[in-house]
């Protein structure tokens, strides 16, 4: 979340999609109540079925699944045409003026200009800004119009260097030049008539009207006290374009200026306790602790990788632009000096040969692809149950069982432990299994001490009530003892490149059993030598821990486990157990209870709270401000800026862009697809893309090659199925807790009336839900909160099934449903940014059980 | 025991019931006072394990604290001061006292060798013995010191590790530490689907 | 709220004095229950579960988010959902939690013919009394909202205690502190009010629905459980809310003009009535099914 969940409560306008906060994060939504009783605020709620969510909305809209960008798409259109932007806010806090290079081609035909067919890759070179000063009202001085250079699709990259972005821009900030990012945009989304997205979504015209209208309020006559939020979680994440919608939801609110004040931001509802936490560390492939890129084969020493890695400001020259992510080398080899601690010297880089360099997609799906093709010969999995998340069940069930062992760290026993018992597997069958299965019972949440950070970005300690239970353990003592057997079997009997192994700094008191709060500690970071700050002259002495990231340095005299972190545990104490209840600006900001990275501040990019001159948008939502007198920055949050910087050094308030400002246009590099979101289908889809029917998907998305990967043809398969959690079931988790059980006792398919009557099925039948993988069978709930739809001329059907049926829980095991997971259903296919799977909107049959 | 006639006056609720059901003798009240359930608990600020919201809880258990108690939970709400969920709870955040106290929980290690059809019990030192000795065995086969271009990857190609979503920040950052130094590429969480 | 509040201002089948009998109370408790922001989450029902120590008890799929048809013996607060289409069209999935009303005038004290069974508090609270309850069901007859339920097992009746336990000692009802959304709200029922006609007025006002308004029935003389309606002349579309609910003529009578003769006891024709319920007292005989006693 750019803001946080108490911060809903100062919105005037929630829009609502791709989530289902009311079922899924019923104690957050209670801050979308509070503006609604409070502030009289509207909620608009767009989902593929009338959720719970929707039940408290002031507008439903049902929408097919994964037509997300046409909506959106079309509601960027809307506001551009109805003049419902932030004109200053768009010019000044945007990429709006910078004029984009020749040759780049909008995606008309549904390709970007330097689509490569062959490697269905693009080269993204004319996916940047022109070189060049202040053009405004000098059209000419660029050749040619984006019409034209569109018309011709070439591209001027030049061939084997990758192309970098022009550290001093052209613009033009009347915002009238053919190929500056507004107008592109503006031609982009053109083709988004609330008729097309009538065609692709099946939201009649008069209601998408509606909804744009009702959303776009805020921005009436060019107002801008009032402040819209946009939320969402998962249901825009699992698509082959998830990366795209939620750009397409910040561009949304970048154009309407909503980003960085209270009550606004583009918001993230992370599913899971602390799947924030888990990404801000890097428990993914792509990625080390803190956002940090990982390094890939061609950075062959430590130098290559940070210039790589590093950007330089990209701006016009009349800006200024703090480009904070300028300072990587500090924080890497901070990071490097937290993992090698003395081993990491500056002779050895500091050790940057000790981490692996990443070459392609690692990913998920390619984990389980690549141990059922034999690669993948061992697996740990803690407090994660890999069968069972998915995508294809079936297709995970018979890679692990070519794995050689699996390692299962749990509290319950979980279809992942016990996939070689899973149903249809045969004792005969399982003598022919050969993976060794080891199941290591673990501690639960309230027998571990530790923070979390929930998706507000709040970093929150927890206190350890219990003991775990019998013999089970704490999972860090298990990685750690796991570690420290490995370390002494390399130390007896060396083997491959012990050194990263050897050298891995593991200074915790009691090496087996780390107890948290140190690592929290490493985590923070502290001084490995005296520091001191040049301008207050204040002193860190060596060992001490460290105030802030600020102190951070690219000389191996400080170490840090995680940039973003650094300031959770100071010589002051730690943060992340502070409880203070105080909220002096009543804006739910609550600075003194816990601590939100970065530098706890908790609505991010919030100088673009106040116009150009530093004054609030809006006097009663007053987050920061330019104090004149004082000459810097103050306010009720901590400003996510350069305190002293007077606005008419025009610094960019989006401080992590190397431009400075919020990105309408994505340049090179970031994302894989495209520089503005285009609509493209599902993977499986009952229609052809109406916009380009013969790029109907988007032209990154790969399929594996595994028997498994099938996918249905709208033919056979015409029902669009999509799938969530219910409020009453947490997962694959609940299904063990007997309270939990009897709310919803049984799995079910909610299916509209209509169907079910065309189909002969009534209300508690038993159905079958099948798609080209695989076959799920559960009760069907009739319901008219979900009602056929037209798309693009064609009646379509959608349902949708909640994903907590599994084959262990109370009802599993006393045979109580059919014990079929949903994702049996879902294809592999993921979003090419993300690498997310696309678990929404897929194509099924339905038949009677 | 004296019964005054504040206690006379105070309320029945289930646990007279269920000290009817054992058979006790509640007379001469008119109504019989249920005592608060958590009057002499012990309170835990914890963080509710499922979304991300994040609510505060209390785990309430019985004890003081005293060396010569085994805590055992009875309760769990939710924490007034948090400043997110303000006390409350969902359905699944009001359940977790039934998380914590669950049979169904799993209390010993267990390994299912190759070809079994069932678990069998192994002590925790063989366990982690063999687990080592599989990580050692699998990285050293799988593991890629330079690539085709002549480049250094040092990378382990053979072992995956995939991590859950209420695993702490700190335990994430042991499994990034102890992982990536043994070379893991496949490293993938939650976070990811 | 301390436990002052708690004194006793009625009891069922009580001949002699009443402890609390003309006290004057500074407040009575309230819950309010704004159905228009309820989310169905079931987080009051959990809660509720949890803190009185019910356990598991087998359900099944019913073609609704419903846990269950009605309230149970040991379920005392179910959300009704009701899938309801408006005139123009629009869906609506209303929620509503049912619970025990705690009716100022309530149906089950008046209709138990058992000497402490069923108490009201100053506060406004009916407790039922369990090592009093006879286990007759007249209470059940007796409830216009369908409330209390009898339990085959200890053969005797319960229903929701507003969490009296908890109110005692200062705290909120589990069900009020769990809920997520607020929709929930515990206070006075003279602040519960006002905040419910005032959420009304907003919904009439800006929400668009012009028939919102506050559940609080006079036939039992106001409840201590309100309800804020986004359609408060439909009370029925939420679960069955009865729209004018009334303690039943058959209980009035026989425990209204002829209570003081009850009072007296086994004289003349009401000795076969008093020997009738009584039969169902001792512990030694076989539960009777609710609608067996229903038919009483």
């Amino acid at each position: 979340m750019t803001n946080g969940w108490i911060d809903i409560k100062n919105t005037d306008m929630m829009l609502i999609m791709g989530g289902n906060p009311a079922e899924n994060h019923p104690c957050g939504f209670k801050w979308a109540m509070e503006a609604k009783r409070n502030r009289n605020a509207k909620l608009i709620s767009v989902d593929p079925r009338f959720t719970r969510t929707s039940a408290t909305a002031d507008l439903f809209l049902q929408i097919r699944a994964g037509t997300d960008i046409a909506f959106l798409g079309g509601l960027i259109r809307y506001a551009i045409e109805n003049n419902r932007i932030a004109k200053e806010y768009l010019a000044n806090y945007t990429n709006a003026a910078f004029i984009v290079k020749e040759g780049f081609k909008l995606p008309e035909d549904g390709l970007y200009s330097g689509f490569n067919a062959a490697s269905g890759t693009y080269n993204n070179a004319t996916w940047n800004y022109e070189e060049g000063g202040d053009l405004s009202g000098k059209m000419d001085a660029v050749a040619s119009s984006a019409h034209e250079s569109s018309a011709h699709g070439k591209t001027s990259a030049p061939a084997g260097k990758p192309p970098a972005l022009p550290p001093n821009v052209a613009y033009d900030l009347t915002l009238q030049h053919p190929r500056c990012v507004f107008q592109l945009l503006k031609r982009q989304y053109s083709r988004y008539t609330p008729e097309t997205v009538e065609r692709i979504t099946g939201i009649p015209k008069e209601q998408f009207l509606k909804a744009a209208d009702l959303f776009t309020s805020v921005r009436k006559d060019g107002d801008m006290k009032k402040v819209a939020t946009i939320i969402y979680a998962v249901g825009w994440t699992q698509h082959t374009f998830g990366t795209q919608i939620i750009r397409t939801a910040a561009m949304i609110q970048l154009l309407l200026g909503n980003v960085g004040r209270a009550g606004g931001g583009v918001n993230a509802l992370r599913g899971h306790s602390n799947i924030q936490g888990a990404t801000d560390m890097a428990g993914l492939f792509d990625s080390l602790p803190g956002y940090l890129k990982v390094p890939v084969p061609a950075d062959t020493d430590l130098a290559a990788y940070l210039k790589r890695i590093t950007p330089g400001s990209s701006k016009p020259t009349e800006w200024s632009s703090m480009n904070y992510w300028s300072n990587t080398p500090k924080f890497f080899v901070s990071l490097l000096k937290s993992l090698y601690g003395d081993s990491a010297t500056k002779e050895n880089g500091f050790g940057f040969d000790y981490l692996p360099k990443v070459d392609r997609d690692y990913s998920w799906t390619h984990i389980w692809d690549d141990m059922y093709n034999g690669k993948v010969k061992g697996m740990m999995a803690f407090g994660m149950n890999g069968v069972m998340i998915g995508p294809d069940t079936n297709k995970n069930i018979n890679a692990l069982k070519k794995a050689d062992w699996l390692v299962v760290g749990e509290i319950y026993p979980d279809e992942t432990s016990e996939f070689w018992k899973a149903p249809g597997i045969t004792a005969e069958e399982q003598k022919s299994i050969n993976t060794t299965v080891y199941r290591l019972p673990c501690a639960g949440f309230a027998e571990k001490d530790g923070s979390m950070t929930n998706s507000a970005r709040w970093v929150t300690w927890k206190y350890a009530a219990v003991p775990p239970p019998g013999l089970a353990r704490l999972d860090q003592d298990i990685i750690a003892q796991i570690f420290l057997r490995v370390r002494d079997l390399y130390k007896k009997e060396g083997g491959k490149f012990p050194d990263p192994i050897l050298n891995l700094s593991w200074a915790y008191a009691d090496a087996a059993h780390p107890g948290l709060s140190q690592v929290a500690m490493e985590v923070n970071g502290r001084a490995l030598a005296d520091l001191t700050d040049p301008a207050t002259k204040q002193v860190i002495k060596a060992g001490q821990q460290l105030p802030g990231f600020a102190w951070l340095k690219d000389d191996g005299t400080t170490m840090c486990g995680n940039w973003i972190y650094s300031g959770t545990w100071t010589e002051a104490g730690s943060q992340i157990q502070r409880r203070g209840t105080e909220d002096p600006s009543g804006l739910g900001i609550y600075p003194n209870w816990a601590w939100s990275w970065p530098a706890n501040r908790r609505v991010l990019y919030n100088r673009a709270s106040c116009d150009s001159a530093g004054k609030p948008w809006d006097p009663d939502r007053k987050q920061v401000w330019w104090n004149e007198a004082a000459g810097k920055w103050v306010g009720n949050d901590v400003p996510d800026f350069k305190p002293d910087s007077h606005p008419k050094d025009h610094l960019g308030p989006f401080i992590m862009n190397p431009e400075g400002v919020g990105r309408l246009f994505v340049p090179i590099g970031v994302l894989a697809d495209g520089p503005f979101p285009e609509h493209y289908e599902p993977i499986e889809s009952p229609i052809k893309n109406p916009l380009h029917p013969n790029q109907s998907n988007n032209p990154l998305v790969k399929k594996f090659k595994t028997p498994y990967d099938k996918f249905g043809s709208p033919e056979e398969y015409s029902i669009v199925c999509t799938t969530y959690r219910l409020t009453e079931q947490y997962h694959y988790w609940t299904k063990n807790n007997p309270m939990n059980v009897q709310l919803i006792p049984e799995p079910f398919v909610e299916i509209p009336v209509e169907l079910a009557e065309e189909k002969g099925i009534r209300g508690t039948d038993k159905i079958k839900v099948i798609s080209a993988r695989g076959t799920y069978i559960a009760k069907a709930f009739v319901t008219r909160r979900l009602k056929p739809m037209m798309i693009d001329g064609k009646k379509v059907y959608q349902i949708g099934l909640p994903i907590h049926q599994g084959f262990r829980g109370i009802d599993e095991d006393e045979g109580r449903n059919a014990r079929t997971p949903a994702n049996l259903l879902t294809p592999t296919v993921t979003d090419p940014n993300a690498h997310t799977p696309e678990s929404k909107g897929f194509l099924v049959k339905i038949e009677k059980a | 025991m004296q019964t005054s006639r504040r206690d006379f006056l105070k309320v029945a609720g289930v646990g007279g019931v269920a000290a009817t059901v054992f058979g006790f003798d509640l007379k001469p009240a008119y109504a019989q006072l249920k005592e608060l359930k958590i009057a002499r608990a012990a309170e835990t600020r914890s963080t509710c394990p499922y979304c991300a919201v994040g609510c505060g809880v209390l785990i309430y258990t019985i004890g003081d604290r005293a060396k010569n108690v085994t805590p055992q939970v009875i309760h769990v709400e939710g924490d007034p001061d948090h400043p997110t969920n303000r006390g409350t709870l969902c359905p699944k955040g009001s359940s977790l006292e039934q998380d914590i106290l669950n049979p169904r929980r799993l209390t010993k290690p267990q390994v299912r060798r190759p070809g079994a059809t069932d678990w069998e019990d192994i002590s925790w030192d063989t366990a982690l013995d063999e687990i080592a000795q599989w990580t050692k065995k699998t990285r050293d086969a799988t593991f890629v010191e330079k690539d085709a271009a002549g480049h250094t990857v040092n990378r382990c190609e053979g072992i995956s590790f995939i991590g859950g979503c209420t695993d702490t920040n700190e335990f994430n950052y042991l499994v990034v530490k102890t992982m990536r130094s043994l070379g893991l590429v496949y490293l993938e969480n939650q976070a990811r689907v | 709220m301390s436990q002052a509040s708690t004194e006793i201002i009625r009891i069922s089948g009580h001949a002699g004095s009443v402890p609390g009998a003309g006290l004057n109370r500074e407040f009575q408790v309230c819950k309010l229950v704004d159905t228009t922001t309820c989310i169905g989450c079931k987080a009051c029902e959990v809660a509720c579960l949890e803190w009185n120590g019910y356990t598991f008890s087998e359900t099944t799929f019913d073609n609704t988010y419903q846990t269950m048809p009605e309230t149970a013996w040991n379920y005392w607060n179910l959300i009704k959902f009701n899938e309801h289409e408006r005139a123009d069209g629009s869906m609506m999935l209303l929620m509503r939690k049912d619970q025990c009303m705690h009716c100022e005038d309530p149906g089950c004290l008046a209709a138990c013919p058992a000497d402490g069974a069923i108490v009201q508090y100053a506060n406004g609270i009916v407790d039922f009394q369990e090592q009093h309850c006879i286990g007759c069901g007249y209470c059940i007859t007796g409830c216009p909202f369908n409330i209390p339920k009898f339990s085959p097992e200890a053969r005797k009746v319960f229903k929701c205690t507003l969490c009296n336990d908890r109110v005692s000692v200062g705290l909120e009802p589990a069900c009020i502190k769990a809920c997520p959304t607020g929709c929930l709200h515990f206070g006075t029922k003279p602040e519960m009010k006002e905040l419910a006609e005032t959420r009304a007025e907003q919904l009439r006002n800006v929400s668009g629905f012009a028939d919102a308004g506050v559940y609080d029935p006079p036939g039992v003389s106001g409840t201590h459980v309100i309800y804020v309606l986004h359609d408060a002349k439909n009370p029925e579309l939420y679960g069955g809310l009865p729209k004018d609910p009334h303690i039943p003529y058959s209980v009035r009578l026989w425990k209204g003009p002829l209570k003081w003769l009850g009072n007296f006891a086994m004289i003349g024709g009401l000795v076969g009535l008093a020997w009738h319920y009584m039969r169902y007292g001792p512990k030694n005989e076989e539960p009777i099914p609710p609608d067996d006693r229903r038919r009483v």
